[in-house]
Parts: C-alpha cells; structure tokens; sequence
C-alpha cells in the first residue's frame, strides 16, 4: 500500500478514510444531529448520553477482548442479570463492600467455566455461551426464586455512589466508564499481553508455533469480561437501587452491536477499545438524538441496523478494495 | 460409540443401531421420552402428546429453514423478529376496514401479507449477505434489531387482537386425531426433508456448505442460491409467527423474543454443524421434539420453568462437547 507515485497516494487516501470510516461517520452524525436539533450539543446532553451508555459500554470493553482473541461471548446479557440480583440481593444480607467481593468472585467463576470450556476444551464459542446464556437465566432465576430485588436503604448507603453519585464533578458511571476504557486500551495495545491476544485472534497455529499459550489466552479473555460485566452489574445495581431478575436480555447482542460498529473484527485479531467506544457512543447518541427529533423510541434499532451493516459493509470493501463482493 | 464403529463386527450391527449413530439425538428423544412417561400420570397421554406437538411445532417450523441457512454455513439472528413482524401484521391486516365485509375471506390478504414480509425480509438479509460480503451473523444480528424496531414502531407497542374468531378457532382445529398446527409442521418437515435430499437445490446446500470455492468453480450461482434459502427461513418463520397468534387470537410485539435462541439450540442438538456442509432434517427433528417433550415433561413434573433452562443450557453444551469427543477420534482414525 506504502508507495509514493500519486495514483497510490488518492488509493491511500481512500484507505484511510475507509479505515477510519467509523469515525468520520461519527463526527459527521454529531454535527448532523447538531444541526437539526439545538438541544443536541450541550455539555449536560452529551454528558447524559456518555452516562446512559456506561453500562453497556463497560460490558462492550470485555466483549471487545474476547472478540479479539477471536471469540464470541453471548453469556454477558444473562451475567448481568446474574451480577446485579446477587449484589442487590446480597447488599441488605452482608452489607455493601462484602456483596461487591461475592459478586465479583461469582461472576469470575461463570468467566472462568466460559473459558475453561472455550479456552482448554475448545468448543464452539457461540454454542458455548449460547448454552450458558440460558443456564445463567435459570440460576438467576432461581436464585431470586422469580422475584425482584431492591435495596431496603436506599438513601445512606455508600453503595449509591457508583450509579448515582458524582467523582471530581463527573457522574461516577462516566468515570468507570472512561478509566476502564483507557486502562483497557493501553493494556491491549501496549503490553505483551495485549500482543499474545491479537496473535491468538489473528493466527491461532502461528500463535502457539510462537510459544503462546492460546488457551491460556482465551481463558483470561473470558476472565476480562466476566469482570468486566462484574462492574456493569455495580453501576446498574448502584442506579436501580433493585433488579428485575432478567434485566440483562438482550443486552448481549446490543453489546456486541456496539463491537462490530467500532469495528473489531468477529474473525479475531483486528479492532481496539478506543473504537469499541465510539461504537458504545455512536448507539447511544443514536438513540438520544433520535428521541430528541421526536421519533419513537424504537426507531433507533431500526436506525442502528442499518448504521451497523454500512459500517461492516465499509470495512469489508476496504480490504476487499471493492464495493461489491465477486461471488456470482 | 466411535470405537464400536472402528471394529471389524461394525457391518454387522443392525440398522436400526446404526441409523441411531447417525442421529444420536433421536436416542435422547426416546429416553426422556420414556423417562417422562413413566415419571408423570399425565406425560403418555394422548391430549398432552398433541400438546407437545403444538408446542413444537412453532420452534419447529422456524428450524426447517434455518437447518438449511446453517447448512449452507450461514445463520440467521433475525428469525424470532420477523416472527412477530409477520404476527402483527397479519392480525393487523384482517382488521383493516377495507376487507370489513370479506367474511372469512379477510383472513387471505393477511395471511398472505404476513408471509409475503416474512420472505421479503429473508430476501433482504440473502441479498445483502451476497452482494456485500458481510458475515450473516452480523447482517442477521443487524436485522434483528432493527425488524424488532419496525414492529414496535409500526405497532405503536400495542398488542393485536384477531377480532375474526375463525383465526383462533383455526389454531384450535384438529384434521383426524392430530392438531391442525401440528399436521402443518409435518407436511413442512416432510417437504423441506425431500427439498435437501432429493433435489438439485438440496445437494447445492450441502455443497455451498461444504465448500464454497468448490462450490463456485462447479458452477453454482451461489449468491442466489443463499437467497433463496434465507427466503425461505423468513417464510417459516412468518408461518410459525401466524400459528402462535392463531393459538392466542393475539399478537404482541415482544413475540418470538430470544426464539432464535432456541432455534440454534434445537439445530445445534440436530447435529448441524455451525460451520456448514452437514446436517439433516431428521436430526433437527430430534433437536426440536428433544427441547419440547423437556420443557413438557418438566412442567408436568412441576419442575420450574428456571430448571429448564439450567438443564437446556447444559445438554448444549455436553452435546458439543461429546460430539467433538467423537469427531476427533474419527479424525485419528481417518489418518491411520
């Protein structure tokens, strides 16, 4: 691609708009918005969306880990329905801090069951986490017995904080969001660590002809997004201050939408955290800027299908170096 | 069993043993069918056996077609969507004013309305998966979402009530001893069971499937080929949409949620491989009858519903995994 005659050079240009697709499509959908709506750029809007995206956009930095290494995890929607019953429930039981500690370890635990099965049995990992996606449901359930959860005391409680609460003049989810993110970003980008787990997406023989571990690798991914799906439930937890015991359906494909708009390849070894967040906000203002203009408020999925298969589409035919696939 | 298989006395097993090696999941269908017999008063039972098969014949019919997506190495998300897209609009539809005075005839414009939007978004997604190149997984994932959108959009969040009780009582029909739904479901698996056997378009599934490139240089047109198929699981789902409402006389927009689930659960537990060019109706078959007569029985047994899913969730993947088990030896073996 690197070449100086000026013919490449318009070809580079392209390839780095299409590269860089998702955000140009970004910048311009903001400004878009911005236009028609004066309400949309305001700092309190803005901060709202970031706020009302944490959730799912902390679960999107784990997936984004797994997909990575060149896996899926569909168990992330039913985990954190599991996570956040088991803080709530636990949050009168044992106190604050205590539920948190359960709840983490608990949720490793089913991380670590994913990734046993995906990592050292080699299975299939979206029957594997499709499988757990309906047994974490049932546990759930069965844990709350069917029944809802919520916190006694809502009012003094430190546990408030993490959902409700404000750190340095930001609403504490948009923190957790943000530092998780960037904490994320330079350990995949710029540690060994990170390397192993492009090297196990992108080539899995090469990967171990070079001395890696690959199911170690896996195994940690599946690790990274149990706790990561751990921290979801807090703030969820946190914000609701009670939880229906199915309050992640669903969650686990708008999670993964999230992913692929950022761009992270499904095949493994191509994507970052940084894109995996523009994807999260890219869905979020989607829907808020849909709701400002006055549309229903499902109308953003309809919005966001087609946004997420011009995206892929995009990238596709930039590496393709065509528009249209040749199969007749 | 693959070391059962590998012996010299293995021509010799009878046919029966051997067609059940071939489609362990039928094996399963029996013992839980046997162990629920015996376990509950209600389970062998001729009412409660039509039950069972209304009951699966909704996951069911949307399975046919997706055995063949999946043959073919695709998948499609969007099923348990179109589902209540079609539902709603047929329900929609048979209201309209303009067939007021249509009798039981206003029925026909609905349901064929419903069917039409079925396979027109199955068409959407083939095209797409064609002429873009991008994973079904996503294009369907996309779909999903944004089909769900246009029936809650276009339903404004309502629910839909069949004000024509002939729709409900058609749900509630019997032909001789079987369940109208339930004879549907039959015809459609026998149909789709020869289309996969018998005919050009069935070897091309297997083929496409198996190999792509392969595929392509023996000359089949394998973009519209994969359309084709994706029309046709957007038909059955519309179809397993239109007999659910005609069990309730209603349509809600939540209808069919987390179906696609269950769909791929139920193919997987068939035998069809994620990764395309194997599997068969007869498998998929036993995948379906095997989540029915589970979810029935325990029910009957009073066992609740959370259980269930513990239970599905596990045998999915004890399934995938002794079937890797198996698999595997059979590769040692092929390189001896």
């Amino acid at each position: 691609m690197a070449s100086t005659t000026s013919p490449d050079r318009i070809k580079d240009l392209t390839t780095v708009l299409a590269r860089q697709g998702i955000l140009i499509a970004f910048i311009l959908f903001m400004i878009g918005f911005g236009l028609v709506s004066d309400r949309f750029l305001t700092p309190e809007n803005l901060m709202t969306v970031v706020r009302q995206s944490a959730i799912i956009g902390v679960m999107a930095i784990g997936v984004t880990v797994v997909v990575l290494s060149g896996n899926l995890d569909l168990s992330v929607g039913s985990m954190l329905s599991f996570a956040t019953v088991l803080v709530v429930d636990l949050h009168d039981k044992l106190g604050a801090a205590p539920a948190i500690g359960v709840m983490l370890v608990a949720t490793l635990c089913i991380g670590a069951i994913n990734g046993f099965l995906v990592g050292f049995l080699r299975l299939n990992s979206l029957i594997v986490t499709l499988g757990m996606l309906s047994a974490i449901q049932g546990v759930t359930l069965i844990y709350s017995g069917g029944k809802n959860v919520d916190i006694a005391d809502q009012e003094t409680t430190w546990f408030a904080i993490f959902g409700r609460g404000e750190v340095l003049g930001m609403a504490t989810p948009i923190v957790i969001f943000l530092g998780l993110a960037a904490i994320m970003h330079l350990v995949i980008a710029y540690t060994p660590y990170g390397r192993r787990i492009y090297a196990v997406g992108g080539n899995p023989t090469a990967a171990v002809f070079s001395g890696i571990r690959r199911n170690r690798v896996v195994f940690s991914t599946y690790l990274v997004s149990a706790f990561c799906v751990g921290i979801a439930a807090i703030i969820l937890g946190s914000r609701v201050m009670g939880s229906q015991n199915n309050v992640g359906q669903g969650y686990e494909l708008l999670v993964l939408s999230a992913v692929i708009l950022g761009g992270t390849s499904l095949l493994g070894g191509s994507g970052t955290i940084w894109k995996t967040v523009i994807g999260v906000l890219i869905l979020g203002f989607i829907q808020n800027g849909l709701l400002l203009l006055g549309f229903p408020y499902f109308a953003q999925w309809i919005v966001t299908w087609i946004v997420i298969i011009l995206a892929v589409w995009l990238d596709v035919a930039a590496k393709r170096g065509r528009l249209f696939s040749p199969i007749a | 069993m693959a070391q059962v298989l590998s012996t010299p006395t293995a021509p010799r097993l009878s046919g029966a043993f051997r067609w059940l090696l071939r489609h362990p999941i039928w094996g399963f269908v029996a013992v839980v069918f046997i162990f629920f017999s015996f376990a509950t008063a209600h389970f062998f039972d001729v009412q409660n056996l039509q039950n069972v098969l209304v009951q699966t014949s909704t996951i069911g019919l949307i399975a046919l077609g997706m055995t063949l997506v999946m043959i073919n190495g695709n998948i499609d998300l969007s099923v348990g969507a179109t589902l209540a897209l079609a539902a709603s609009l047929t329900v929609d539809i048979m209201g309209w004013p303009v067939f007021a005075d249509w009798g039981n005839w206003q029925l026909l414009p609905a349901v064929l309305a419903g069917l039409a939007a079925g396979v027109a978004i199955g068409a959407l997604n083939g095209i797409i998966v064609w002429k873009t190149g991008v994973d079904a997984f996503i294009v369907t994932l996309g779909a999903m979402l944004g089909v769900r959108g246009l029936v809650f959009v276009y339903t404004e969040e309502q629910s839909f009530y069949a004000m024509n009780f002939a729709y409900s009582d058609f749900g509630a029909s019997s032909i001789g001893p079987l369940p109208t739904l339930a004879v549907i479901f039959i015809v459609c698996a026998i149909a789709i069971h020869l289309l996969l056997s018998q005919t050009v378009h069935g070897r091309n599934t297997y083929a496409v499937g198996g190999n792509r490139e392969a595929a392509v240089n023996a000359g089949i047109r394998v973009g519209p080929h994969m359309v084709v198929n994706f029309m046709i699981v957007g038909f059955f789902a519309a179809l397993a949409g239109i007999t659910l409402s005609t069990q309730m006389g209603a349509s809600t927009p939540n209808l069919g949620r987390d179906y696609e689930l269950w769909v791929i659960t139920a193919v997987v537990l068939g035998g069809t491989k994620l990764t395309g060019g194997a599997g068969n109706i007869i498998g998929t078959l036993g995948g379906v009858l095997a989540i029915g007569i589970l979810r029935n029985g325990m029910n009957l047994m009073q066992v609740p519903a959370f259980y269930v899913l513990v239970i599905l969730g596990t045998i999915l993947i004890a399934v995938l995994f002794l079937d890797k088990q198996l698999n595997r030896k059979g590769e040692e073996e092929l390189r001896l």
